[in-house]
């Protein structure tokens, strides 16, 4: 381990961290412009070309707004909840690789922070550690629609995580390791969304639960609970729960390409002269784009699910059919063998 | 105004379960300031868990004493202030005030007069039904269908515009007649928006009817049998679709309701989505008689001749002595009614929506009643969302279609 490699640890992780919260800022933008598209309005357009300064502008006044803490609330926790919610969904993206090894500068440098032997396992463990986040700010709030909100992300985690779990066992036994990196190599030839278009279904499902995104927007439910878990929360302290909703948004789009849809491969991309190895993580994004505007489109259609009924076809319905893909892959994989 | 406060949760207490009193269920004060209470209704709620045990409604903050107002005006200028009370039904509001005058006073109304009223409140129900439903996929969370149904509505406040340059406060009928003829224009632009609405009809089933998510959370939500209905006084779309064809256009036909041919949707499930599907259907059944009144929309005058009650047209005015005594007399002073109390009913878009008018000679109203169909369905609120989640009293709330302008006078 030489200076040289921590600096180029150090370079990457401030990469990912400035790339996530940018990518958020514009990611807010591209959702208000799509849903104003679908809905026949214009959406933003006045804060710089295309309303390109309009992350910009929101920003500052969230940071100039002023913060609030219920009286009754419990001031710890209160203001604890909203960074337990945005550090996991700003580190989970490390072991997703954003390209093969290039190089660059002279050196070899690989296109991922970290090649982690048990990547899928740490994903798995932070995204879950941020629902605690959610639920400790409905905790704290001292506020009774907060309440509801977060004990409905509760209910509503335990039944998506176990169906999430074993869509994420499937690419592990078709690629044999826990490593993202594995795991993308091993698509070369195939994304296994083509050998398992089941288990891939039932994953982007449940990333809609794992995001809080419509329509399992439940914790939230403007209608319902008029902000839900957030909604005591203002200024900065508010923005830290938006912002991790949506990069938790990018960052699920970059873990379901990464799986199942090729990860940084695409047919022909890295036959490209001299560019070609360098084209991943563009590929990476184009797929994470693509993942992103279904997110938004769903949000534009679909009417919200009842939490009841997010319970019972988690556990009535996912869960089974996840765990029979696992079945199948496990066959399918033996008898390859 | 020191009698006038709000009821704090301790005076409700008696409305509640022991439990709650003891901490074991919760009590959540939805409303006045809730997104989805459509405007300004306050729920008690009693809950446990997410479950609703007990729904206390609670209206008055919208009261605006308008009843009270129009006795201080002459029978006239008391009608401008009906239009705010049910503000997504203005003409049906002005209507039926002018049809309780009329009917006091023995005013005949001319047959152009009577079939325009028809178009514009037929027009109305629409808008009304069209924004009740973008509302309430809206509490369901189904945006966009919101955005395309207020796109709509916008074409018929257009056509309000062009008859009475009002938007929605029109106050375009009047007490023997019309405040003036429509433009020429008028039969093209009503024609025009009659024959491009069905598409957009046709859309709003494609996003919500195909939709599982939108059924599962509609069917068998907030139920209410006929019984329930008629004991609570609730009418229209929502008796309607507890299984019972009650219409007042058909029951006690009003304005020539009687010449058209249009049929009264009904359903037996009593359920969201069945009061979904029956006021999808009437707006095609309103669509329908809109049609038939204006492929035979007469010729001739739009008021009453009545010189006593109606004033003369502004033409006459400059040339004739006597219609300026008369218009001088009307606007200054009012005309003088007989002795006597009328009611009559009309249908709403959310019910029967009627007019008590007592008169003591004067040229001023000693009293005005409006019977209002929210007032009536908002109390059937316990039955529909006992044992409901919450996300339920939304849909609920959605589906009896309340307008608190309409509760509270």
């Amino acid at each position: 381990m030489d200076g040289a490699m921590i600096l180029e640890w150090v370079l990457k992780s401030v990469f990912i961290l400035l790339f996530m919260t940018a990518g958020f800022a514009y990611t807010t933008l591209f959702e208000r412009r799509m849903i104003a598209k679908f809905q026949a309005r214009i959406g933003p357009n006045r804060a710089g070309p295309w309303g390109l300064l309009q992350p910009v502008a929101d920003g500052l006044k969230l940071i100039f707004k002023e913060e609030l803490i219920p009286a009754h609330a419990d001031k710890v926790m209160f203001v604890l909840a909203p960074v337990i919610t945005v550090i996991p969904s700003l580190i989970v993206t490390a072991v997703v690789p954003w390209g093969g090894v290039v190089d660059l500068f002279g050196r070899k440098v690989p296109l991922y922070l970290a090649d982690v032997n048990v990547g899928l396992l740490y994903i798995m463990a932070v995204t879950s550690i941020s629902v605690y986040g959610i639920t400790l700010a409905g905790w704290a709030s001292n506020n009774k629609y907060a309440t509801l909100g977060g004990l409905r992300s509760t209910a509503q985690m335990i039944s998506y995580e176990i169906a999430m779990g074993f869509c994420f066992v499937v690419p592990v036994l078709l690629a044999g390791s826990l490593s993202l990196v594995d795991i993308v190599e091993a698509q070369k030839k195939i994304w296994f969304i083509f050998l398992q278009p089941g288990a891939a279904i039932i994953l982007a499902i449940t990333m809609y639960a794992e995001v809080n995104r419509a329509p399992f927007d439940m914790p939230e439910a403007e209608q319902e609970l008029t902000a839900g878990y957030h909604s005591e929360y203002s200024g900065m302290k508010f923005a830290l729960f938006f912002m991790a909703e949506y990069i938790k948004m990018i960052a699920v789009s970059m873990i379901f390409a990464t799986l199942f849809l090729g990860g940084y491969h695409f047919p022909f991309v890295d036959q490209i002269p001299v560019i070609g190895p360098y084209l991943g993580p563009f590929v990476l994004l184009a797929k994470t784009l693509v993942l992103l505007f279904g997110f938004i489109w769903v949000r534009a259609t679909l009417p919200r699910i009842r939490y009841d009924r997010l319970m019972a076809f988690g556990w009535k319905v996912l869960f089974p059919l996840s765990l029979l893909s696992v079945l199948v892959t496990a066959a399918m994989v033996l008898l390859v063998k | 105004m020191t009698n006038i406060r709000e009821v704090s949760v301790d005076e409700l207490r008696h409305l509640v379960s022991e439990r709650a009193l003891q901490g074991e269920t919760m009590l959540l004060n939805m409303g006045p300031q809730h997104p989805s209470t459509h405007g300004v209704l306050r729920l008690l709620l009693e809950l446990d868990g997410e479950i609703v045990v007990n729904c206390i409604p609670d209206i008055g903050f919208l009261h605006t004493g308008v009843e009270k107002s129009m006795e201080s005006k002459t029978y006239q200028k008391a009608e401008v202030m009906t239009d705010r009370l049910d503000y997504l039904n203005p003409i049906g509001n002005n209507l039926v005030y002018c049809l309780a005058v009329e009917k006091l006073l023995d005013l005949d109304v001319p047959p152009r007069a009577q079939a325009i009223r028809v178009i514009l409140a037929e027009l109305t129900r629409i808008g009304s039904h069209l924004l009740w439903l973008g509302t309430s996929a809206l509490d369901l969370a189904a945006m966009s269908v919101f955005l395309y149904t207020m796109r709509e509505r916008e074409k018929i406040l257009d056509i309000f515009e062009m008859v009475s340059g009002q938007r929605m406060m029109t106050t375009y009928i009047r007490p023997g007649g019309l405040w003036r003829d429509v433009p020429v224009e008028f039969e093209d632009a009503v024609y025009k928006f009659i024959d491009e609405l069905p598409r957009e009809i046709e859309k709003y089933h494609d996003l919500l009817d195909e939709n599982e998510l939108f059924l599962d959370r509609t069917k068998g939500v907030a139920v209410i049998t006929k019984e329930e209905c008629l004991a609570y006084g609730v009418t229209g779309p929502v008796l309607r679709a507890a299984g019972m064809a009650y219409d007042i256009r058909k029951a006690i036909p009003y304005s020539g309701y009687d010449q058209y041919d249009f049929n009264i949707p009904t359903r037996t499930e009593g359920d969201v989505y069945a009061r979904y599907a029956v006021r999808m259907d009437e707006m095609d059944e309103s669509l329908k008689i809109i049609r038939q009144a204006l492929d035979k929309l007469p010729y001739g005058p739009v008021r009453s001749n009545n010189r006593k009650y109606v004033p003369p047209p502004r033409s006459e005015i400059g040339v004739s002595m006597e219609a300026l005594i008369h218009h001088f007399k009307l606007w200054t002073e009012g005309f003088y009614p007989p002795r006597g109390s009328v009611y009559v009913a009309t249908e709403s878009p959310r019910g029967e929506l009627g007019v008590f008018l007592e008169s003591d000679g004067s040229p001023k109203p000693y009293r005005v009643h409006y019977r209002t169909p929210t007032f009536a369905n908002l109390q059937v609120m316990p039955i529909l969302t006992r044992g409901q989640f919450i996300a339920d009293v939304v849909a609920a709330i959605g589906s009896i279609d309340i307008v608190l302008g309409d509760a509270d006078r």
